[in-house]
């Protein structure tokens, strides 16, 4: 089946600040108990986002101005921590299309682009000033181009970094490799074969 | 003679091409599975009606879910019990061969692969779990991965991957008595943080894993993540192959002699190339505690908690987020912090070796009234062993309960779970917010007998003066 070329991502923004992110807080171990990924959308950070008692605290995700962000900004590290593709499966699900960070943890960054998700890394100067503006208009559509590398904000422009593998899966709608993989058979059989091992 | 490292041998032994994308598709010999991460494979698996590829070369335990307490099913927990019945039955429909609870060999995947000889030299390994790392104590090439390479792997046997790097760390001269793989692992990442290894396989050497035994060389391994290194490896040499004879999985009769043959050929050559090198002085390590919410945030047990004013820029304010959610005081020792609960398991520390360095120790001391003490081993195979050397008993005489394995309160998936913001001392792997099934939990990683002196005195202790007699 041909997947969607992602050349852009367009979309509200939310800012939800802080360095190392990682996988629990984005959801938490507990919210995994599932055999499906459906559903996970609704834990996204539950844990910063809720009380002990269930009741909203004060966090960006809980901001109505930013109810439809589809896109969210963060800081450095994001996605540290495991390897379970729950953390990335959780915010696609609640909407998000695309990170932007300083830098992203490995695997987090690999299973999100296995995805369709992009993840692109800006400087800290950078991300002070796209907060400032998603803060200013919150309403304001943001455009991530993987075409020129750049995410445009009204008339604010900022390079950002994507590696070049997977810049070029998205765009030629190949971020699924399960395609590609399946299509080398024989190839696959021929190393299996000299392995001392089965 | 052109010379190589392990990680660039087994990546060109295993190759099977390059993709459009440029990435390599790696053949990955040996694929282990467990409930948190399948059963969504298995779905995406069904929807594209595909078959799985290889089934010979996937195994699965249960370890994340399941209670430590009770064995019978159905689990009190719903969820839990949904999670046992799908990983069984996507195993009997595939051929997959599943370690149940009734087989004797269940328990944390990253300790069943190796006791079982299913963990080998040269190998690629993947699971979907970021700790897979532990098996490259053996010099195989392991790695985490999430679900949709689950299902790559299921569906294909490979997956689409990008080379890494290689960094030698190597660890130099003797321990200091009291002072463990744990120590050593969490000082590394105390200096080189928990991202300084994002895109490199860290290659650990020196004297201190040359003498290390293997279970050692696991705990370390098993951590690399925790720095940011997908992978972390040990070059294989006779401890490797000793642990490995006679292990049920491992090669047999003529098979043997040739294995180790090929084995040894993986090592990295003397005076291959790496992408860099960094010592650390094996005197300079003691016995280490987290302050914090990262694994990085590490002190040693004399030392004093980190204060912010004295730190810069992200560090700074990832210590003051780290203080405030610890609720410790910046300047004070860290001996001294009161515990609640103590934790001995987990696939960092939960084998034989550590139970039953914690338990030579034991004699004549009791966990402090108030505190909640659980040894949790790693797998069924490390409980038997425990119980026929009476591990048990001198556990329980002590006043921590043994549990029946898993992960337990690694993650608490299952029912242990920090109350509120109970503080535990814990022998696993991950501090961060939440880790240990409360919100506001915290815990300190320190080694299996650093937790222990912690439950004796009910407080942070240095082991080397709880234990000194
Ligand atoms: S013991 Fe902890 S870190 Fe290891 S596999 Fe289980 S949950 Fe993961």
């Amino acid at each position: 089946m041909p997947l969607e070329k992602i050349s852009q991502v367009r979309g509200q923004a939310v800012n939800v600040p802080g360095d190392d992110i990682d996988t629990d807080r984005i959801i938490p171990a507990r919210f995994m108990k599932c055999v499906t990924f459906d559903g996970l959308g609704e834990y996204l950070f539950h844990d910063v986002r809720y009380d002990s008692k269930g009741q909203p605290r004060d966090h960006s995700l809980n901001d109505p101005r930013f109810a439809n962000a589809s896109i969210m900004l963060s800081g450095t590290n994001f996605g540290c921590g495991s390897s379970r593709e729950h953390a990335p499966q959780s915010l696609y699900r609640a909407g998000f299309r695309a990170i932007i960070a300083g830098n992203f943890a490995e695997i987090f960054f690999g299973n999100s682009i296995n995805l369709g998700m992009p993840c692109v890394s800006i400087s800290e100067d950078q991300r002070k000033q796209l907060a400032g503006i998603i803060e200013e208009s919150p309403e304001l559509d943001i455009t991530i181009n993987l075409l020129d590398s750049k995410i445009h904000a009204s008339d604010h422009q900022f390079a950002f970094k994507l590696k070049d593998g997977a810049r070029e899966s998205l765009i030629n709608g190949k971020w699924d490799p399960i395609d590609e993989l399946l299509g080398k058979g024989e190839a696959i059989e021929e190393v299996a074969k000299l392995l001392i091992y089965k | 003679m052109e010379k190589y490292n392990l990680f660039q041998k087994v990546w060109r032994h295993h190759s099977v091409g390059l993709l459009d994308n440029g990435q390599t598709q790696l053949f990955v010999g040996r694929h282990l599975i467990h409930e948190v991460t399948s059963p969504q494979a298995f779905g995406m698996l069904r929807e594209m009606n595909l078959p799985v590829r290889y089934p010979e070369r996937t195994f699965a335990t249960v370890d994340h879910i399941v209670p430590t307490d009770e064995v019978k099913e159905p689990y009190s927990d719903p969820l839990a019990d949904a999670m046992i019945k799908e990983l069984r039955e996507n195993c009997a429909k595939t051929g997959v061969t599943f370690f149940d609870i009734d087989s004797g060999k269940q328990g944390i995947v990253h300790v069943v692969g190796p006791e079982q000889g299913l963990t080998q030299p040269g190998m690629t390994i993947a699971c979907g779990d970021s700790h897979t790392s532990t098996h490259g104590a053996f010099g195989a090439i392991a790695f985490g991965v999430g679900t949709s390479q689950v299902r790559d792997l299921l569906a294909t046997q490979t997956l689409a991957l990008s080379p890494l790097k290689v960094r030698r760390i190597e660890v130099n001269g003797h321990l200091q008595p009291g002072v463990y793989a744990k120590d050593v692992i969490l000082h590394i990442i105390r200096k080189l943080g928990v991202n300084g290894g994002t895109g490199y396989a860290y290659e650990y050497a020196g004297d201190v894993f040359d003498q290390f035994s293997m279970e050692e060389r696991m705990t370390a391994c098993n951590m690399s993540i925790e720095g940011g290194a997908r992978v972390g490896y040990v070059n294989p040499d006779e401890k490797t192959f000793a642990y490995l004879n006679g292990k049920p999985y491992s090669p047999k009769h003529e098979n043997w002699e040739k294995a180790v043959t090929v084995w040894s050929s993986f090592a990295s050559d003397k005076g291959c190339d790496y992408e860099d090198i960094v010592l650390f002085n094996a005197a300079d390590i003691s016995p280490t505690v987290t302050w914090g919410i990262n694994p990085s945030q590490a002190i040693s047990v004399e030392e004093k908690i980190p204060d912010p004013r004295e730190l810069t820029g992200a560090e700074a304010s990832s210590a003051i987020e780290a203080l405030d959610y610890m609720k410790l005081s910046a300047g004070s020792d860290i001996k001294g912090t009161a515990i609640d609960v103590a934790f001995i398991g987990s696939c960092t520390n939960g084998r034989i070796s550590d139970l039953e360095e914690v338990a030579s120790k034991l004699n004549g001391h009791k966990v402090k009234t108030g505190v909640k003490a659980i040894v949790v081993p790693g797998s069924q195979v490390v409980s038997k062993i425990a119980e026929e050397k009476g591990l048990d008993e001198i556990f329980k005489n002590a006043g921590f309960e043994w549990r029946n394995a898993g992960c337990s309160m690694c993650l608490a998936m299952n029912p242990d779970k920090l109350i509120g913001d109970q503080l535990c001392a814990s022998s696993s792997n991950r501090n961060f917010k939440g880790r240990q099934g409360s919100p506001t939990g915290r815990t300190m990683l320190m080694s299996p007998l650093m937790v222990a002196a912690a439950a004796i005195r009910g407080e942070v202790a240095d082991s080397r003066e709880v234990f000194s007699n």
